[in-house]
């Protein structure tokens, strides 16, 4: 117990620290869009598939639960996507999705500057590491999830119709009618606030097992693998509290 | 100069320096020497601040590191160039973009002005032409001689060198070591350098310290070492029994 209050402590230091006064601000910019590229352009392709085929599935069992229930409109399956989407696959998958790409790519990138003392290089130049390493990455999940989670509603979206379409459940119209039907900004807001957590809890976390590491190659692999871990606990957590209290 | 007055850290139970004072001259080649576990790696890292003393001072010309708070620190460290034992390389950035980066971060120069400077750091260490490979194209000598370059581009005033040779044949661990000895010479650095190859020693040695389980145990030049005659040093100096052999023919 004692342990986690330590490591608690570490890390909001840590968090502290990582957004003090940069040294030269057109280096952090240039870091910041660096981790941008990285961690925005580099998860499309994986988000993008995955949630063409959330958007399908979700059309698929649900067209499969409400045939059986003749009193309800197949056009609603367009609403029924489009909510699910945005307000719990959209955000919650494809952060736990992240967590796994981006925060241990993250955390694997820090540990190995830290054990072959790039980072050390950093400190001796008089550079503030906690801040020019660990600040650029949160800043850019922070900016990028939120893109990559509309992207994934937007797609969802189309794996739905072109399941639906394509498998007869339902017409290309009437999808299209359910999706526009009811469309609420709240909706919309709650996504955007569980995207810029997760982003800061994925990112942060990565981060602090990263930068923290002592040891090796193996104490690398473990901080990489709790990063993961540990940041999809927090996102399901707080992804329920946000559901509690905002819903 | 650097100063280091009674200079004590633990780790734990365990006391690794205990109690170091030594002085390290400006312009000239300060070894630390010792066997693995003496305390060579945490006296570098107390001198160049990655560790905290828990007790003594370091002087950097009369300005105390270890009572300077984190701006302080990071601000006479752009003073320091440092080459690591791995040479700690930037593996996402070039041989260039890793040279330049102290300037990008802590100068106003002009994309020109620092394209010349890391060309001129580059020549420096014999290894112009190389811009635009990444450190994983390098061989060990190379990365060595890169990590200079990056250590120096700054115009250091400290410059501190862990293990330059390790990993090194002889042929090239000799090129490494003239090429910190020139210049330190020539731009009148205060060079530390954490060792324990003999031939750098013998090479380079302007000023020795010899370290043996966390105390200063010998302090000398590199020609008054050969005089010892027994000892923790002459058992470090001549470690195996063909050398002491030797010693022992060329004495009598």
């Amino acid at each position: 117990m004692l342990k986690l209050f330590e490591a608690v402590g570490e890390y909001l230091i840590l968090m502290r620290a990582s957004f003090a006064r940069p040294e030269k601000s057109k280096m952090y910019w240039l870091e910041t869009m660096r981790q941008c590229y990285s961690i925005g352009i580099g998860s499309l392709p994986i988000i993008a598939i995955i949630s063409l085929f959330m958007g399908a599935v979700t059309a698929v069992q649900f067209s499969y639960q409400l045939r059986s229930i003749s009193l309800i409109p197949m056009w609603w399956m367009g609403a029924i996507v489009r909510k699910s989407m945005i307000l719990e696959l959209a955000p919650t998958l494809s952060a736990l999705l992240l967590a796994g790409k981006v925060g241990s790519n993250i955390a694997s990138e820090l540990g190995t500057m830290r054990i072959s003392e790039q980072i050390d290089a950093y400190e001796i130049m008089g550079v503030n590491t906690r801040s020019y390493l660990i600040g650029p990455k949160i800043v850019a999940a922070v900016f990028m999830f939120p893109m990559l989670v509309v992207i994934s509603v937007f797609l969802g979206i189309i794996g739905g119709w072109l399941a639906g379409v394509l498998g007869n459940f339902y017409s290309s119209s009437e999808y299209v009618r359910g999706v526009q039907d009811g469309m609420k900004s709240y909706d919309v807001f709650i996504m955007f606030i569980k995207s810029v957590l997760f982003a800061f809890i994925i990112s942060s976390i990565s981060c602090y097992k990263g930068y923290t590491v002592k040891g090796g190659a193996v104490e690398i692999g473990i901080a990489s693998t709790q990063a993961v871990v540990q940041s999809s606990v927090v996102v399901i957590v707080v992804n329920f509290l946000v559901a509690f209290l905002l819903l | 100069m650097i100063e280091m007055i009674n200079v004590k850290k633990s780790f734990g139970e365990h006391q690794v320096l205990k109690g170091i004072s030594a002085v390290f001259e400006e312009g000239k080649c300060n070894l630390i020497i010792g066997k693995s576990g003496s305390g060579k790696t945490v006296t570098l890292k107390c001198l160049v601040g990655l560790f905290e003393p828990d007790e003594g001072s370091i002087l950097y010309d009369n300005r105390d590191i270890t009572k300077m708070d984190f701006d302080e620190k990071k601000k006479i460290r752009q003073e320091f160039g440092m080459l690591f034992q791995g040479t700690a390389l930037f593996d996402s950035l070039t041989v260039e973009e890793n040279i330049r980066f102290p300037l990008d971060m802590f100068t106003d120069m002009s994309d020109a002005e620092k394209k010349e400077r890391v060309n001129f750091c580059l020549q420096k260490v014999n290894m112009s032409g190389t811009n635009k490979k990444y450190p994983g194209e390098l061989s060990g000598g190379m990365k060595k001689r890169v990590g200079i370059a990056r250590a120096i581009v700054n115009n250091p005033k400290y410059l501190f060198c862990d293990e330059p040779n390790s990993g090194l044949d002889p042929k090239t661990a000799l090129i490494i070591d003239r090429l910190i000895k020139e210049l330190t010479e020539e731009y009148n650095m205060t060079t530390v350098i954490n060792t324990h190859d003999m031939n750098s020693v013998m090479s380079i040695g302007d000023k020795v310290i010899f370290l043996h389980e966390g105390i200063k145990y010998w302090e000398g030049t590199n020609k008054e070492i050969l005089e010892i005659t027994s000892g923790e040093l002459f058992d470090f100096i001549f470690a195996s029994d063909f050398l002491k052999e030797l010693r022992m023919r060329a004495k009598f």
